[in-house]
């Protein structure tokens, strides 16, 4: 919690505080995170796979190694005869009732395999909890143009499986597996080259495309790292994959889709997260996290579409914001007299509060800048306990959130929760019994608290924790152009839909 | 809301606009023609239509207020344009009520589009159609409890809407109408007879209003009934 209480210091000196993942999310090369009895986890490169695990996708801890749950405690003897006894950057998917955990078993690089472990659960609480060695999938033998190293796995939306893998020793590489086994389907057959000189490859399907992400530059040098996530699309899963300018990956193209920004140098390790309902999140390290001494971490952040290519959103960030409805285009607010920005002024030009013009109106004057307008300004007449409206952007104090996170409260995947509050007030947005809204002096009670997802389009769904007196999830809503309301999430909907900007 | 229909002792001298209107209904000289979309109601009950829109209403001649649409000036309107407190009862076509020092007359109307146009009803009586205020009402019969749902209307301009005798829906400012602008929150209708009333309140220019009810799940509510009779 010591990161989320800097971050409270810091907002009140500047507006767009960022922050991250919370708990012990040390990790390189981590794997799709995958969700499992209420709990989520991931598997990085490490001794054994080790694996992070949370039980709200916010705060993260060490949970011990997958490899001590495999007989022997290694990779298979078949996997070590084509590779090596090392154990990096896992992928997970699970079908039916298994998890298929396909993990890179190096030795003298080019020489390395993909091995497999399959599980019946991955829940360490669950009795079930073991895997067995599958045996490898795919290899490379130290003189071909590949590094079997870094899978990532696929299941299309014709269920067939698919796997790739590659370095920076020449093809990223398709083979097909049995989503049954798991295993590879018929070895004898060749891969497919898709792309070259890239790490982390991993495809995904949305809308009759598949995409290729995969990862540029060079890792594990900290701060000094060029790790950058690169993507490419093709009709077919065998490619060929395009980047933006029609250039082939396997010829070097790919589109940007995240770079080094802000306190985060070198993302890589791409990794879906569907969470459904129209939000999806994207799972990634940092090469080096600069506000925690330069260490490699992990990250979750919001995924968007557009135009076709995946986006990597960002994670909100503490700041005083406009809640604009996608239904409407009004504006959230408290129900109470706006006063416009500046003072009243006589209806066609002079200065604020001067009296009407007697006969023909002055000419508009250009004047000083008119300051922003603060809730001391115009509060005093503010009722005490006002409901919250939709009303036109007027710029008016009554219409500024402060969104911030709130310590100690957990959160969901990749982000804490957050109090919404007039800026400059302790008026919170407040569920209440009935699934209906009001503004109320914050206390930090779970019905105060917001989880603020960003779509896929970019718009955000805004819950919160708990509505008294029922159990059902709802989400902020539009009811009409000037009526929020709660109610269950309907992403076919704009309804539910809002937008956050700068008031 | 039932403040808003509280008899308040006002002389016609306090009524903004008052000697305007007269002056403007005297230079009117020939009867305008009956708008094309409001006529009087046949039979005793009608149904919502096939999106919900409540189409029979009363509504009373205008009365001239200042017409600015901030949250106290619809306010001071409501109580310059206060109508005697007559509980459930409503009003019928014809019956007269004397607001400020003027005698109004309710017009029991139905109208043929989803909204009630009151610019052509005060313009056919050649009444003032700027700076007033438009009382309206009307009984919604419902063949069975309903909760969880919504009153939800659209005015052209700001508007005071009561559901069953409680205050549900403020809307201020200049605006248009426009369907589900403003929506009450989670109400019951009874079985049988439920009140609507409501102000609207006019600056300049068009003036109308719409209503009906939203389910749960934001969907009309069909299978209503309009009546502009009391119930037994």
């Amino acid at each position: 919690m010591m990161k989320i209480r800097s971050i409270l210091l810091c907002a009140l000196f500047a507006p767009w505080a960022a922050y991250a993942l919370d708990g012990d999310v040390v990790i390189h090369d981590p794997a799709t995170v995958i969700q499992l009895a209420g709990r989520y986890y991931t598997y990085g490169t490490g001794n054994g796979l080790p694996i992070l695990s949370s039980d709200d996708g916010w705060t993260w801890r060490r949970a011990g190694s997958l490899m001590s749950v495999v007989p022997g405690g290694k990779p298979g003897p078949e996997v070590l005869a084509r590779g090596g006894n090392n154990s990096w950057a896992p992928d997970v998917i699970h079908i039916g009732d298994q998890f298929f955990v396909y993990y890179a078993a190096p030795g003298t690089q080019p020489k390395a395999a993909i091995g497999l472990l399959v599980c019946r659960t991955l829940d360490p609480s669950s009795p079930d909890y073991g895997c067995t060695d599958g045996g490898p999938v795919a290899w490379s033998d130290g003189i071909e143009d590949s590094n079997a190293i870094d899978p990532g796995v696929l299941l299309g939306p014709d269920g067939r499986l698919w796997l790739t893998y590659g370095s920076y020793f020449g093809y990223i590489r398709l083979v097909e597996l049995d989503p049954k086994t798991g295993k590879r389907r018929s070895p004898e057959r060749a891969p497919v080259n898709i792309a070259i000189n890239s790490e982390a490859s991993v495809p995904i399907y949305r809308d009759g495309w598949y995409y290729l992400l995969v990862t540029h530059g060079s890792c594990c040098q900290g701060a000094n790292s060029t790790y950058n996530i690169r993507m490419g699309r093709s009709r077919k899963v065998t490619g060929p994959y395009l980047d933006n300018m029609g250039v082939d990956m396997i010829e070097g193209g790919g589109k940007l889709f995240a770079a080094s920004r802000g306190r985060h140098v070198g993302p890589g390790h791409f990794g879906l997260l569907d969470l459904g309902q129209d939000v999806q999140k994207f799972s990634l390290h940092y090469e080096a996290d600069l506000d925690r001494g330069g260490v490699s971490v992990l990250d979750i952040r919001p995924l968007l579409w557009r135009d076709g290519w995946p986006v990597a959103g960002d994670n909100l960030t503490a700041g005083v914001y406009s809640i604009e409805s996608a239904r409407t285009g009004t504006v959230l607010e408290l129900a109470v007299q706006g006063s416009p920005v500046g003072g009243f002024r006589p209806r066609r030009g002079g200065p604020p509060g001067g009296p009407p013009p007697n006969g023909p109106p002055p000419e508009p004057q250009i004047g000083a800048a008119i300051a922003d307008q603060e809730p001391a300004q115009v509060a005093a007449n503010w009722p005490a306990n006002p409901h919250v409206r939709l009303a036109p952007a007027m710029l008016q104090a009554q219409q500024k959130w402060a969104i911030a996170p709130v310590a100690g409260v957990g959160g969901y995947p990749g982000a804490p929760y957050f109090r919404i509050t007039i800026a400059g007030t302790e008026r919170s947005l407040t569920a209440t019994q009935g699934g209906e809204l009001a503004a109320t002096p914050f206390t930090g009670a779970p019905e105060q608290l917001w989880r603020i997802d960003q779509l896929t389009d970019g718009s955000y769904r805004i819950a919160p924790k708990l509505v008294p007196g029922t159990t059902d999830s709802l989400a902020l809503s539009a009811v009409g152009s000037s009526m929020p309301t709660l109610s269950r999430f309907n992403p076919a909907s704009d309804r539910q839909r809002w937008l956050l900007g700068a008031p | 809301m039932k403040t808003m229909f509280a008899c308040f002792a006002l002389s016609l001298a306090a009524a903004p606009g008052a000697a305007y209107s007269q002056t403007e209904t005297a230079q009117q000289e020939a009867p305008r023609p009956a708008p094309a979309t409001l006529t009087a109601p046949k039979g005793v009950s009608q149904a919502v239509d096939a999106r919900g829109f409540i189409h029979r209403w009363l509504v009373l001649e205008p009365v001239p207020v200042q017409g600015r649409l901030t949250e106290t000036a619809v306010q001071e309107a409501l109580k310059i344009a206060a109508l005697p407190d007559t509980g459930d009862a409503l009003p019928k076509g014809g019956d007269t009520v004397t607001v400020n020092g003027v005698t109004l007359r309710w017009h029991a109307l139905e109208t043929s589009n989803y909204n009630l146009n009151l610019y052509h009803f005060a313009w056919s009586l050649s009444k003032p159609t700027s700076n007033v205020l438009f009382w309206v009402a009307t009984t919604v019969d419902s063949p069975r409890e309903m909760a969880n749902v919504r009153l939800a209307i659209g005015s052209n301009a700001a508007s005071r809407w009561s559901f069953n005798g409680e205050p549900v829906i403020a809307l201020n400012d200049d605006r248009q109408s426009v369907i589900d602008d403003g929506v009450s929150r989670r109400v019951t209708l009874r079985k049988g007879r439920n009140v609507i009333r409501a102000a609207v309140v006019n600056g300049g220019g068009a003036t109308d209003f719409c209503a009906r009810f939203l389910d749960e799940n934001d969907q009309p509510v069909l299978g209503l009934g309009v009546t502009l009779q009391p119930g037994p």
